[in-house]
């Protein structure tokens, strides 16, 4: 990871409000971290005294805890619950609306986009992994409009993580610590400021209204140590093999019932995901008829509905759900999307009730030799 | 035309088939184009109530007509149960991969069907009858839980007649004077006058009665690749988006709902997927 540098610039910083500020000027509505209700959330903010100055967090399976050091970094933590994903596939969306007239003739309509160009301070390389996935689902074979809006629009200013959770597992995906795709400027967070790296041409444009002085060895040198520090920290890793042959090959391992009288069903991990994408959908009617509007919400493959059909349920049991989100996420992923759908965030893992790890069901379903009997 | 967004569509007619199941017969109101393939399904929807996945029956490209026959189960099929002729509904389509039909010209077709109406093998007949020198011997079979359940009996009895065609059918429980076999569909292939190697088979119907005719047609000597299932799942959005009916590889929705065989052979049974 050391090897080679994109060349880095320097930002004091008692520099970084201007960040704001240039965003701010261009139009864009900027997101970035904040500790709400005892966690780091991205929320909308103008200014850098909101960020989590000082904070650090305690993350373990089922355990998560922000705790105040001496620091004047703003970028200290491992991501919380959710990054920006609600922000461009958002938890509840308008898909269209139905109108119907008074001779009961129906129009439909698309919602039209109102919302400012958006922009995410303090991307992880976790998230930017995520969010080209999202792509692929969002974009690539059928357009998701508003999703499609939004993303086009989207300006990202990544942070590289120099301090990854006891529950990442990152670098086992290849997804992390450093971000190398997907932004338009990365900042890697030193004592006194940030070295700036850019990668498109609106990243470019906006750095270049940033009073960036030149970066010195030292500041290079201590950088690329911390990031490659994080590999060396992160003790959690999915098992090498491809999983594709693995987890179809052992449908009926014993380890599925095991994980399935620990599961809630509850969906936590789903919601935390940065890749999951199921959503229902319905329709919310205005009172007097006239006007509906179809919703679509965010949807777990661990919910009753998810695998229902009339006089069948797909899925009745924890035990299904449980393998068909994890055959789903590290198998069918690849089919489907190219790749695997874990980015190695550790989200699953921390914000499960009882604490339940994926890397352990996939190792323990994975590593073992025993010749399993066959599906049927 | 956007496939997120629904077109209007009006009601032109109505049939009852039987208390719970009923066709609509539709016409998009902007006169745009629509063609579709057997097999296929639109995105039905009701104002205020929601939208539905139901398959298309048959489609009178002059005219402007679609038809749905539709079992009135849920919220939104019992609200379209409702609809008078002269009523509007919205409609998105169509979606999926349909019957290989094209691949399937010059063979001997044989469907089977289990359970009510099966729609989507019913297009394929309308199909056919269409295009008849196309296609050599054409086998429906055609099976039901109850005979009370069989829904277009004189449709059945008036392809018997044709030629080149074979209709059988099987019921597991048989009202009084009922000429078809008591038992399950599969138990017909016994009496189905098969050229194995020539012959395509296309199966819609409870995923059991599926997995066990793929089995048997095979064991008679159809190629695996020579056999297609149309899968019903969860069908939310239409588009491969929404991942309710996601199996292994594939959303039903935009995948299929028409696969070859040997596609979902791996998982085809396995409870949870």
């Amino acid at each position: 990871m050391t090897a080679t540098m994109p060349e880095q610039r320097f930002l004091p910083r008692e520099s970084l409000q201007t960040l704001f500020d240039v965003l701010a000027e261009r139009g864009y509505r900027t997101i970035g971290p904040v500790v709400l209700d005892k966690a780091i959330q991205y929320v909308e903010l103008s200014d850098a005294s909101a960020l989590p100055t000082g904070w650090t967090d305690d993350q373990q399976p089922g355990h998560y805890r922000l705790t105040q050091v001496e620091s004047p970094r703003c970028f200290a933590w491992a991501n919380g619950p959710q990054a920006f994903k609600p922000y461009l596939n958002r938890s509840r969306e308008v898909l269209w609306e139905s109108r119907r007239d008074s001779e009961g003739n129906l129009e439909f309509v698309l919602p039209t986009p109102t919302d400012k160009p958006l922009a995410v301070i303090g991307a992880r390389a976790c998230d930017l992994a995520a969010l080209a996935l999202q792509d692929r689902h969002f974009l690539d074979q059928a357009r998701d409009p508003g999703y499609a809006a939004r993303r086009a629009s989207l300006f990202s200013v990544a942070v590289h993580c120099t301090h990854p959770a006891t529950t990442c597992f990152c670098v086992s995906t290849g997804d992390g610590p450093r971000a190398t795709s997907g932004f338009d400027i990365a900042l890697s967070e030193l004592d006194d400021g940030y070295l700036v790296e850019t990668s498109s041409d609106t990243g470019r444009a906006l750095a270049a209204a940033l009073p960036l002085q030149p970066a010195d060895d030292e500041h290079n040198r201590a950088a690329a140590a911390e990031i490659d520090a994080v590999a060396q920290r992160q003790c959690r890793q999915l098992p090498s093999d491809d999983l594709r042959q693995t987890l179809f090959s052992r449908l009926d391992h014993p380890r599925w019932e095991d994980v399935a009288a620990r599961c809630l069903s509850c969906g936590n991990c789903t919601s935390v995901c940065p890749t999951c994408f199921c959503h229902s959908e319905r329709d919310q009617v205005e009172l007097g008829g006239a006007r509906s509007q179809h919703l679509r919400e965010w949807d777990s493959c661990f919910s009753e509905g998810h695998g229902h059909l009339h006089g069948f349920q797909v899925r009745p049991e924890t035990r299904h759900r449980y393998r068909q989100w994890l055959t789903h996420k590290l198998d069918s992923w690849h089919d489907q999307y190219g790749r695997s759908g874990c980015v190695g965030c550790g989200r699953c893992i921390t914000w499960c009730p009882v604490g339940i790890d994926l890397t352990a069901e996939a190792h323990a379903i994975c590593d073992d030799a025993i010749e399993p009997e066959d599906s049927a | 035309m956007s496939p997120n967004l629904p077109r209007q569509a009006e009601v032109v007619d109505r049939t009852e088939e039987s208390p719970s199941t009923f066709t609509l017969h539709l016409r998009l109101t902007d006169g745009a184009p629509y063609r579709f393939d057997p097999g296929q399904f639109n995105m039905l929807y009701l104002h205020g109530a929601g939208e539905v996945a139901i398959s298309i029956v048959a489609g009178d490209a002059q005219a402007g007509v679609l038809t749905h026959t539709i079992r009135a189960l849920g919220r939104v099929t019992k609200g379209l149960q409702q609809l008078g002729v002269g009523e509007h509904i919205g409609l998105r389509g169509p979606f999926g991969q349909g019957w290989p039909m094209q691949q399937a010209q010059g063979r001997d077709l044989v469907i089977v069907t289990g359970g009510l109406g099966c729609a989507p093998a019913v297009s394929i007949v309308h199909h056919v009858l269409d295009q008849r020198t196309r296609y050599g011997r054409l086998s429906i079979l055609q099976g039901v839980k109850h005979t009370d359940d069989l829904i277009w009996r004189e449709q059945y009895a008036a392809w018997a007649q044709l030629p080149n065609t074979q209709v059988l059918l099987a019921a597991d429980v048989a009202a009084p004077g009922w000429r078809g076999h008591v038992g399950q569909v599969t138990a017909l292939f016994d009496q189905l006058e098969l050229d194995a190697p020539r012959s395509s088979a296309m199966l819609c119907g409870p995923e059991p009665m599926m997995q066990a005719a793929a089995e048997q047609l095979h064991a008679r000597g159809l190629t695996a690749d020579a056999i297609f299932l149309s899968m019903e799942r969860n069908m939310q959005c239409a588009i491969g988006h929404c991942g309710h009916c996601q199996i292994g590889p594939d959303f039903v929705c935009r995948d299929g709902p028409v696969f070859p065989w040997p596609r979902l052979r791996p998982l085809l049974g396995v409870r949870g997927f």
